[in-house]
């Protein structure tokens, strides 16, 4: 078997953190390689490398026996290297024609032949059995058919070597099914994959070889008849992983937040959240399974009065919250940990202890009239931290400054120490390290076994089918279904994701 | 969309009522509307090009200062037209580089960027310049031989300086560029979504380093136009706010260079008629109210296209080619 790609001893350092050490990786033809790892440990930077788009401090790649100078997208793209990236690089605003000429445009004289341009791209998806409209716009398609485009983009160009950046992120069950039959297809055409990804399912599935990263280093090379899931993850982590969530039956109780028909716009002031009702009562965990894009965080802003409700009403034990004011849903009893932890969840320049009383800093004991009470606020922080396990050098600590597990612990412990009726959590792990997940996972459940009504919000659909007591199933912006957590289908519930009916 | 044809509509109808009132003075009063509107076209094409691939530049009216003051004294010395055409283009896209300097290599807030040319251009101007100076003549009227005797069009269209008719052509050239050529694509891409762009091997800092100058070029162009073809003179302040005024017609244009120029020409009428209306003393509104009308339209045209036109969405944000 000839090698197409070989890496020797790839490292690169960020500021303060070691992305990549030492490592060494080889993808030979027609095989797929699958690069395992949690979220920072360093699976995106290294194949960015390997396509010039991170310039490595030391280290060597070679394609196809050339040595690659470090940061040079062309040449890798002269060399048959084709990457799907994580987050697609497509022009929202223009046609799939365009997007997938970009950069290698078909002419006639000076100008850019549009008919052949059209030809290619038909000929091109036919040969692949990808089906796209090459004259749609590519904002207006749906994100399963975006990555068909990427792909079809990086196809194009004669790839040896195909590189997938965590493409099964954002799709569908069965979306994801089919793109590892592409996978595999492409393979036995003698196209070398190079896939990364950090769910040990797909690993198991479609990979004739792993790699597993951790902390920027090595961590083992296997295969996947030579090992399990729980070894994988072992490997990804470093130490036992309990993958399941250990929990008791929900003790239900009455109803505590009530949405009624509830309407919505996104941003682009299309109908989001489309005539959405539900009632989670206390003591249960209530997950909402859809593909992102289908309505899920314009419902979560709009019960949290962060987003104009334009029909329809949140009620929490029966009274109805305002309209567009988060801090007064807050005071009524709806925490929320947003999908956004960065841009609504901290402050960044605010200290630890401050982050964690944002939403009732002029409460008291926090603040007496308009003095801030210093040691309750220390108090308060120096508690929190220990409970929920925050990682972090002092309570002053601003809270940019740590890592995005600690950080979304900074959220949690904030939302769910305030004894509240209800918990909105909109992906909650993402992001995250295991560790972490697990971690809040637990605070989450524990949340519940003190009374309140969780609604969590998440694409991963492992996370609902393992947390929730009901599970109710969003698509085009109203639910398909509500069917009761434990017997629940995955493949069911994927094809409800995906609108088709049950 | 409707309410732009609805514009164009009521426009077309009116200047065909007018004309059949009084073909001279209509005929005259379009004209002028060309001349008025030009440069702000020209100007709002160094805009559409900067933005189109991601550069804010308010640092147009510098530009258009800076070069006019160069072109003007250049050809005031040499007593050549051309020497000082030229050097005025050249002024503009070093004006242009400058920009990209600032605000493609060394990622400088882009706003700052541009104010620092404008403060730069109106500081260096103002230091040099000296009074007294006379360009020989400015760029003759050429009628265009056969259409200039076509009714109404021929006066209004085929009789002017060769600067008019380079400026309109190259509107229309760029115009066929941006939709129809790689280049345009590419340019559209890197303005958009510059990662996409970078990823398809397009070189984004080359591409931006690239429209940058040769928008400012454009904007040297237009202050050749309005120094050694309008005026024939130059002073301080000279180019009176018109770098800002076609960022506003970029805008109400949606960065297409066939809309800027109708959004100029749309303005430019508007001038020319409350200048019409002057002479002839129809009415008589104090001179101070009639010389605040190009930046009331401005403010007006602003205030009808705001929100509804979408920018350029990489528009202002340099380009981190590494991102952890």
């Amino acid at each position: 078997m000839s090698t197409l790609l070989e890496l020797t001893n790839i490292t690169k350092t960020y500021p303060g953190v070691v992305a990549n050490e030492n490592i060494s990786l080889s993808v030979n033809k027609g095989e797929i390689v699958a690069l395992l790892g949690e979220n920072g440990a360093g699976k995106s930077t290294l194949v960015k490398a390997v396509f010039g788009l991170v310039r490595p401090d030391s280290g060597e790649i070679r394609i196809k026996g050339d040595l690659i100078a470090a940061g040079d997208t062309a040449a890798a793209i002269n060399h048959g290297v084709g990457m799907v990236h994580q987050h697609f690089q497509l022009v929202p605003v223009m046609s799939v024609t365009e997007n997938i000429i970009l950069g290698d445009e078909p002419r006639r004289g000076i100008f850019i032949d549009k008919k052949k341009a059209r030809e290619e791209v038909v000929a091109l998806s036919q040969r692949y059995g990808l089906e796209v409209d090459p004259d749609a716009i590519v904002e207006d398609l749906p994100v399963g058919m975006q990555q068909r485009i990427e792909i079809l983009k990086a196809l194009r160009k004669d790839v040896d070597l195909l590189i997938l950046d965590e493409p099964t992120a954002v799709l569908t069950p069965q979306e994801i099914e089919e793109l590892l039959g592409v996978i595999k297809n492409l393979a036995s055409t003698g196209v070398g994959v190079l896939f990364i990804t950090h769910k040990l399912r797909e690993v198991m599935a479609v990979a004739d070889r792993v790699v597993v990263l951790r902390n920027g280093k090595t961590a083992g090379a296997t295969t996947p008849q030579e090992t399990n899931e729980e070894g994988l993850a072992q490997l990804m982590v470093g130490r036992n992983v309990v993958l399941q969530v250990d929990k008791s039956d929900a003790v239900k109780q009455g109803i505590v937040l009530s949405i009624r028909d509830l309407q919505a716009n996104d941003d682009r002031k299309h109908t989001a959240v489309d005539g959405f009702s539900l009632d989670v009562h206390a003591g249960e965990i209530m997950g909402i399974a859809g593909v992102e894009g289908n309505g899920q965080r314009e419902l979560v802003e709009a019960i949290c009065g962060m987003r104009p409700r334009l029909m329809g009403s949140v009620l929490v034990d029966g009274q109805e919250t305002p309209d567009m004011a988060p801090h007064k849903v807050h005071r009524m009893g709806i925490s929320h940990i947003p999908e956004d932890r960065e841009k609504h969840g901290l402050v960044a320049s605010y200290s630890i202890e401050d982050n964690l009383v944002l939403n009732q800093f002029d409460q008291p004991p926090f603040a007496n009239g308009w003095i801030r009470n210093a040691t309750a606020l220390e108090q308060n922080a120096t508690n929190l931290v220990e409970n929920f396990d925050i990682r972090t050098p002092s309570i002053k600590t601003t809270a940019g400054a740590l890592s995005g597990g600690n950080k979304q612990k900074v959220v949690v412990a904030r939302e769910l120490s305030q004894n509240t009726k209800v918990v909105v959590a909109a992906q909650p792990t993402r992001g995250v390290d295991v560790g972490s997940i697990e971690f809040i996972h637990k605070q989450l459940v524990s949340a519940r076994d003190n009374g309140a009504a969780v609604l969590l919000v998440s694409a991963e659909l492992d996370e609902i089918l393992s947390l929730s007591d009901r599970i109710a199933v969003m698509f085009g912006g109203k639910i398909v279904a509500i069917l009761d957590g434990k017997d629940a289908d995955r493949a069911k519930i994927g094809r409800m994701m995906a609108g088709l009916a049950s | 969309m409707r309410s732009r044809w609805l514009m164009f509509a009521i426009t077309f109808i009116a200047i065909l009522y007018f004309y059949m009132r009084d073909s001279l003075v209509t005929t005259s009063v379009i004209g002028t509307a060309i001349t008025f509107g030009l440069p702000l076209a020209m100007a709002a094409m160094v805009g559409i090009m900067c933005e189109r691939t991601g550069i804010v530049n308010i640092g147009i009216e510098g530009t258009l200062l800076v070069s006019s003051f160069v072109g003007f004294f250049t050809a005031s010395a040499s007593g050549n037209l051309i020497l000082g055409l030229i050097s005025a283009v050249a002024m503009g896209a070093i004006s242009g580089l400058l920009l990209s300097l600032l605000a493609v290599t060394w990622k400088m807030d882009q706003i700052i960027a541009g104010t620092i040319i404008n403060i730069l251009a109106t500081g260096l101007t103002s230091f040099f310049y000296k009074q007294g100076h006379t360009i020989p003549s400015t760029f003759p009227e050429v009628d265009i031989p056969g259409l200039s005797s076509i009714p109404f069009f021929g006066p209004v269209l085929f009789m002017h300086g060769p600067l008019t008719y380079t400026g309109i052509i190259l509107i229309f050239v760029l115009w066929v560029a941006l939709y129809k050529t790689p280049w345009g694509l590419r340019s559209r891409a890197v303005g958009e979504h510059p990662s996409s762009a970078d990823t398809a091997g397009v070189s984004v800092i080359k591409l931006r380093y690239l429209n940058v100058a040769i928008a400012g070029a454009f904007g040297g162009l237009a202050g050749a136009y309005l120094t050694l073809e309008l005026v024939g003179s130059w002073d301080r302040g000279f180019s009176a706010g018109k770098g800002f005024t076609a960022l506003a017609l970029m805008i109400f244009g949606r960065w297409n260079p066939i809309g800027a120029l109708g959004a100029a020409i749309f303005f430019g009428t508007a001038q020319a008629v409350t200048n019409q209306l002057m002479i002839t003393q129809v009415v008589t509104i104090p001179q101070q109210f009639t010389n605040m009308l190009p930046y009331v339209l401005t403010i007006l045209i602003l205030a009808i296209s705001a929100g509804k036109v979408r920018a350029p969405a990489a528009e202002g944000q340099p380009y981190e080619k590494e991102q952890a």
